[in-house]
């Protein structure tokens, strides 16, 4: 009686839990709509070549997003990512500055190590020192900002000082496709089976899940901590070198402020800021959709005094969308299953 | 079963904490295929004697046996690499998780270092199935019944192998029909040969399941019995039975008119029904297990949880009190449970902790009379002998009984007409508990009435003019001071 029943109540049930689980849904369709709103307005927009202008203007985002999801995860938040990159974009510039014939790669693993360093240092503090993430980070933002201006002495590394190979790190075409848009794919497809196929990443959802049961569980939460930093810190190095190569130079000001974005992006993906989930899918849409309302607003003409206000509204109408399309799809479920 | 070995013997084992002696001498042993209960009252050192068995505490004296040698655990982990697996009351899942992924935690199976999700999936589904549970493996955890979780977590006990099960009341949030269902399953296990430690206040229960029982009092071992051939009341005997000292000075006060009169109280969930009066001078207890709804009576008279069903009067006036401001008001003050969370502001200095419910009386215009503040606070606090540093030390570096007292000293400041307690010696030394009782008194013959909630029952005996017994949200039992025996109030309280 019991085998009975369970077989045929399945099919249709799984696909519309599948719909539910898929949890990414509600902000595709966000983005469909607002796609389809603004392209009325401004006809520029529905082309290849804008398509791939969003794309280069969030492949950095999708990066250091992701490696902000991973902290966010654990149930913490990693404020530093700004300063790191600018201070990686600024050390691996002068560098190259200094030694222009070296080679690439060699440049991409000086960025990945000295960011690794400065995210071991803030993985060390919180797992540790045991301080607060907001608060350990909330430091070294400004300690790392400042050793910016102490290295570079106040100068900026501008776009005639760079060798022409440096800009190729981002820029190059080799495969037919940017490799700023490579190296997004690339990390996103890394985080991704961390994430899901390695115990290690599954470890990272349990103690952002339950840390106490995790803790019983016998996974050391103290070290999945350090490591989601030591992550954040090592893709803030990539981040850096990137966005030097993109813009051709590096300042003070590099990337001062776009720590916001990187929590943006996740939360609007349906990251949970309590921790414990969130997916890679989710993360990539989330980035794409702050791209998109971006580059609507530069083509939509909207009053640059109103694009912050118009672009803070449209991502708080995207996860309360998310939120409400969801619910209406587990109403759906839990009807059918009657 | 006496001709296997037990699969664990627990010897001679003590374990203090502070100056607190939890557990002295204590033995006990499981068979493989035997359900084994642990009865006691609250405080009995059933949960030190758990953490100990599951390598959360390491034994001060004594020894664990496993088969054939003695152990020490290095902790939880260890032990449940031993194959000790236990059970909360409340299950401690991951809820963002699956089921699969909650059973097989830090042990998922990998295929070429990689996480096998689908041998993973199968493995789940099989646990479940032979559990009875017709729920996919995909879904997440927070979706789950209580009754659901506690199956998952037996299923995590299956698939480490678990020689030995500890639940811990694991039906105290169960339905009826649910704990028939956890029942089934349990008999499953003992007839696959697992050890089941299991631990409840009902004692239907432990004579429906258990094989034998294990007795702690005051954290020593009383005794082990059949369950075939004990009666319920040779058990409650041997779980209360112990001379009540002459540690309880409550005087004979002629109680006064009715203060304050309860009439079919109710909270959607909590507790209903619940009637009682309530008069000056006097100590009325308020006994029962814990989470049987006393608390919540407390909070519905303070407004915290206000009721939503029956009356209350206070001095014959009908009152609503849905706010803890309306209570203060009228004169009720509440000390509850727990000082730390919800009894003191740890940072704040002793003197502003006492005048917190009243700093209005030291205000004009506004601004603090901070002169008048400190005097009222030290009266207060004299009153009461705080042994502290000064007015202005911050309360958390108080011991704990000197704690409740400035709890105690904050609420007398509100000049109550009724003043509830809730476990108002819980954790604190004998010294400072004799204390509290003799304070307790003499607020009595002052006039003031109180309402005591204590899980202690020679504390309720000796304290209460009169005793309330509370069992799941209903009362159950009314005893004059003359008539309450600890057999009676452990009756009402356990009885279905």
């Amino acid at each position: 009686m019991v085998a009975n029943t369970e077989a045929p109540a399945r099919p249709r049930g799984r696909l519309v839990q599948a719909v539910v689980r898929f949890r990414e849904v509600g902000i595709l369709l966000f983005i469909v709509g607002l796609s389809a709103l603004v392209s009325l307005r401004s006809p520029a927009f529905l082309t290849p070549s804008n398509f791939n202008d969003i794309l280069l203007n969030i492949a950095i985002l999708v990066i250091v997003a992701l490696a902000q999801t991973l902290v966010i995860i654990t149930r913490g938040i990693d404020l530093s990512v700004g300063s790191m990159i600018g201070l990686t974009a600024m050390m691996v510039a002068f560098t190259v500055v200094a030694f222009p014939g070296l080679p690439a790669p060699l440049v991409v693993a000086l960025g990945l190590a000295l960011g690794a360093a400065l995210g071991g240092v803030n993985g060390l503090i919180v797992a540790r020192g045991g301080v607060p993430p907001i608060i350990a980070t909330l430091g070294t933002l400004s300690i790392y900002r400042g050793l910016i201006f102490l290295y570079s002495g106040g100068t900026w590394i501008t776009a005639d000082k760079l060798p022409p190979s440096f800009r190729e790190i981002a820029k190059g075409t080799p495969l037919g496709v940017p490799n700023l848009i490579l190296f997004a794919v690339v990390v996103a497809a890394a985080v991704y089976y961390f994430l899901t196929y390695t115990r290690t990443g599954r470890d990272i959802y349990a103690v952002g899940s339950n840390p106490d049961a995790a803790r019983f569980a016998g996974i050391p939460k103290e070290r999945v901590v350090f490591l989601v930093f030591l992550i954040s810190g090592l893709l803030c190095g990539l981040a850096g070198v990137l966005w030097a190569s993109r813009f051709e130079s590096a300042q003070t000001n590099t990337a001062q402020g776009f720590e916001l974005q990187t929590v943006a992006a996740p939360v609007v993906g349906g990251v949970n800021i309590f921790g414990g989930s969130g997916s890679v899918l989710g993360v990539i849409l989330g980035a794409f959709l702050l791209g998109i309302i971006n580059n609507a607003l530069t083509l939509g003409q909207i009053n640059p005094f109103w694009q912050l206000a118009v672009q803070g509204l449209l991502i708080l109408l995207a996860v309360i969308s998310d939120a409400t399309i969801a619910r209406r799809l587990q109403g759906l479920l839990t009807r059918r299953s009657r | 079963m006496s001709e296997s070995t037990p699969v664990m013997r627990v010897q001679h084992i003590a374990k203090a904490f502070g100056g607190v002696q939890a557990l002295q001498d204590v033995h006990f042993e499981i068979f493989p295929g035997e359900v084994h209960a642990l009865l006691g009252e609250n405080g009995a050192g059933k949960s030190t004697l758990i953490k100990i068995l599951t390598g959360v505490y390491q034994p001060d004296a004594g020894e664990v046996w496993l088969g054939e040698r003695p152990i020490r655990f290095a902790g939880p982990r260890d032990a449940q690499e031993q194959g000790i697996a236990a059970i909360y009351q409340e299950p401690s899942l991951f809820p963002d998780l699956d089921i699969a992924e909650n059973i097989l935690v830090g042990r998922q199976p990998t295929r070429r270092g990689a996480v096998d999700w689908p041998r993973m999936y199968r493995e789940a589904g099989r646990l479940l199935a032979r559990l009875g549970l017709t729920v996919d493996p995909r879904t997440k955890a927070r979706e789950l019944s209580v009754a659901q979780q506690q199956v998952v977590e037996i299923a995590r006990a299956l698939s480490i192998q678990a020689k030995v099960l500890i639940m811990d009341e694991p039906t105290s949030s169960l339905t009826l029909h649910e704990t028939e269902e956890l029942f089934a399953i349990v008999r499953q296990l003992r007839a696959a040969r697992t050890a089941i430690v299991f631990i409840s206040h009902r004692l239907e229960e432990l004579f429906a399941l258990a094989d034998r029982v294990t007795i702690l009092r005051d954290g020593t071992y009383v005794g082990t019995r059949d369950l075939v051939g004990v009666t319920r009341d040779e058990l409650i005997q041997m779980m209360v039975g112990r001379p009540l000292g002459e540690l309880f000075p409550k005087p004979t006060v002629p109680a006064g008119e009715v203060i304050l009169a309860v009439d079919g109280l109710g909270v959607a969930g909590a507790f209903s029904g619940v009637s009682f009066q309530l008069r000056r001078g006097e100590i009325l207890g308020l006994a029962g297990l814990i989470g049987a709804g006393r608390t919540n009576v407390a909070r519905a008279l303070f407004g915290t949880e206000p009721a939503t069903a029956g009356t209350i009067q206070l001095a014959g006036q009908v009152v609503t009190i849905d706010r803890p401001a309306v209570a203060l008001a009228l004169g009720i003050g509440y000390v509850p449970e727990d000082r730390k969370e919800h009894g003191l502001v740890l940072e704040m200095s002793i003197g502003r902790n006492i005048t917190l419910p009243v700093l209005g009386r030291f205000a004009r215009l506004s601004w603090l009379d901070e002169d008048r503040e400190r005097q009222a606070a030290t009266a207060e606090a004299g009153r009461l002998a705080v042994k502290m540093a000064g007015i202005d030390q911050p309360a958390g570096q108080l011991s704990g009984g000197n704690q409740q007292k400035v709890v105690l000293a904050k609420w007398l400041g509100t000049r109550p007409r009724v003043l509830i307690l809730d476990e108002p010696t819980r954790g604190i030394d004998v010294g400072t508990k004799a204390a509290v009782h003799a304070l307790m008194g003499e607020l009595a013959a002052q006039g003031l009435a109180i309402l005591m909630i204590s899980s202690e029952l020679p504390e309720v005996l000796g304290m209460s003019d009169r005793i309330l017994v509370m069992r799941e949200g209903r009362l159950t039992g009314q005893f004059s001071r003359a008539e309450a025996t600890q057999e009676k109030i452990m009756a009402a309280a356990t009885t279905a």
